[in-house]
């Protein structure tokens, strides 16, 4: 069987089944839709810090962007949901090209510029001399196109839709030469890789997934303020379950989804003192001894993880 | 002259560089340099530390442009092109300082360069490849597990693996013991044997003297000597460049 199924079937199948098939058994149907958002979200995080080695701090931008290209699009254009998504999924992209330029940077300081370009994207949203537009500091509320089950659905589907991206790249040429710029550019060039074309490729298709799940993170909420999607807990969020798990791997980022994100809703909100202590605990403890995440002590008993 | 050679002399050199400049701030690290390299021959660039040698195939393989003069491989200008467009064209080269790619295997270190920058197309035999340079023992392990030694043949592996028809080769002889010399010696005959164009960096002057045809001397970013080692350290400006005056300096 060829790796890329076999992974799919590992994988792919189990975790989008699961988010189908929970809402009949459980009924808060809310955490689990915030659940398929963050294991989205983290391997967005996947496919360009994972893969191509860019620390999107700034990720929550596109998710906002996503989330206000469709609001507006349904609210000004009147758009149904689903092509609303498609214009909050091209608002995103059309941003990932605008920042184009930051991959000129590396490391800490293309986190930084990406932060700044996010909160910049955040300042003008949220500016009161734009309420005929972007309703300003005031938020958004979407009523008329409201349905929860439709939208969760829809959640899946992208999930569904990121994970076999992320199944492509882990067993794909194409993944192959992401990882070979991630670790030496130069030499990149010198295998024959063109280094801006894959770098810009990875960052638009991150950008295109957090678009879409902001997209269908406003469908399903239907009321929400600026700072709620452009807050920095989704990047945070997302790039630390992503590292916990161990990024450029399939199973990582959802191992780091469902056991921080599980830890967060189970004591975080009872409790929170108890949370944090854990939470610092076990961040601590990975970067210590397990920094390329919980995957890595499977490679180190030498069983080879999807 | 073999038979061999006087057909290279007579054919158009596949690399062409004229008056070459590459600054970097008030500092001209190539300052006007000029030579040529035929298909098939073994070229040696020598010279003190500092004087451009490094540049040069710095320029040659796209990491910088340069900022004077041409550089026609092939019967084309190709100067400021990127990297990976003179990969294509069939230019390579390997590193003083081997940068693998850590944590990707030895093998996917090999395949990645022969599907990108392959001009043999999936025809290209990786084991064979690996197993010449014996890196064939060591093909599942990520390549930062590999020594130093092995690490050079790697960048050599990833830099045949794309089919190069002009190599260049920093250093590639630092820190290796005579037997592995001479095996590295003997690889890159046999390439200028099958038409490869190579340009060869190196300190070790009896490496230079086993492998090369013709060496240039360089000195502050251009030549001050074209010809056969032996020739090179008779002449008076190289061996002041070396060795300094009698006066001192």
């Amino acid at each position: 069987m060829p790796r890329a199924l076999r992974h799919a079937l590992l994988v792919l199948v189990p975790v989008v089944a699961a988010a189908a098939l929970l809402p009949f058994l459980y009924s808060n149907q809310l955490l689990l839709f915030n659940f398929v958002v963050f294991l989205t979200l983290a391997q967005g995080v996947n496919v360009i810090y994972g893969f191509t080695g860019y620390l999107p701090f700034g990720y929550a931008g596109f998710f906002g962007t996503g989330a206000y290209g469709f609001s507006l699009a349904v609210i000004h254009l009147h758009m149904t949901p689903l092509p609303a998504l498609a214009a909050g999924a091209l608002a995103a992209l059309l941003l990932g090209l605008l920042l184009t330029p930051l991959l000129r940077l590396s490391g800490a300081y293309f986190a930084i510029a990406n932060l700044a370009a996010s909160l910049a994207v955040f300042q003008i949203v949220s500016n009161p001399n734009l309420e005929d537009i972007t309703k300003g500091p005031y938020g958004i509320s979407l009523s008329g196109v409201f349905s929860p089950n439709l939208s969760y659905g829809t959640a899946v589907a992208f999930m569904a839709l990121t994970l076999g991206l992320v199944v492509y790249l882990r067993n794909s040429r194409f993944g192959l030469s992401l990882q070979a710029i991630r670790e030496d550019a130069i030499s990149a060039g010198m295998a024959g890789i063109n280094v801006v074309r894959g770098r810009v490729i990875a960052w638009l298709l991150s950008a295109l997934i957090a678009g879409l799940i902001g997209g269908v993170f406003a469908w399903y909420v239907s009321v929400f303020y600026p700072e709620t999607v452009f807050s920095p807990d989704f990047s945070i969020f997302a790039i630390v379950f992503a590292l916990f798990g161990g990024i450029a791997t399939i199973t990582g980022p959802i191992l780091g989804v469902v056991i921080l994100y599980g830890i967060y809703n189970t004591i975080g909100i009872s409790t929170p003192q108890y949370f944090q202590l854990i939470y610092g605990l076990l961040i601590v403890g990975l970067v210590l001894f397990l920094p390329n995440g919980l995957v890595s002590l499977f490679r180190r008993w030498g069983i080879d993880v999807p | 002259m073999s038979l061999e050679r006087a057909n290279a002399a007579a054919a158009e050199p596949l690399l062409r560089v004229e008056g070459l400049v590459k600054r970097f701030g008030a500092f001209r690290a190539l300052d006007g340099l000029n030579f040529h390299l035929m298909p098939g021959e073994i070229l040696g660039l020598v010279g003190p530390n500092g004087s451009g040698k490094t540049t040069c195939i710095n320029v040659i393989s796209g990491l910088y442009p340069p900022d004077g003069g041409t550089l026609v491989y092939a019967g084309r200008e190709i100067g400021g092109l990127k990297s990976h467009r003179l990969v294509h064209l069939g230019i390579n080269r390997t590193f003083q300082v081997p940068k693998p790619f850590l944590t990707l295997t030895v093998k996917e270190n090999v395949e990645v360069a022969a599907t990108y920058g392959g001009r043999n197309g999936a025809t290209f035999d990786i084991a064979g490849l690996l197993a010449s340079l014996e890196l064939d023992s060591q093909a599942a392990r990520p390549a930062a597990e590999l020594n130093s030694v092995q690490q050079k043949m790697l960048d050599l592996a990833r830099a045949l693996a794309t089919g190069p028809r002009l190599l260049c080769v920093d250093e590639l002889a630092a820190g290796l013991n005579p037997a592995e010399l001479d095996r590295v010696a003997e690889r890159l005959k046999a390439l200028a044997r099958g038409g490869v164009a190579l340009l060869v960096v190196e300190h070790l002057m009896g490496f230079i003297d086993q492998v090369t045809d013709r060496v240039i001397v360089l000195n502050a970013g251009r030549e001050i000597f074209e010809g056969v080692l032996a020739d090179a350290v008779k002449d008076r400006q190289v061996v002041e460049v070396f060795l300094g005056t009698e006066n001192g300096g």
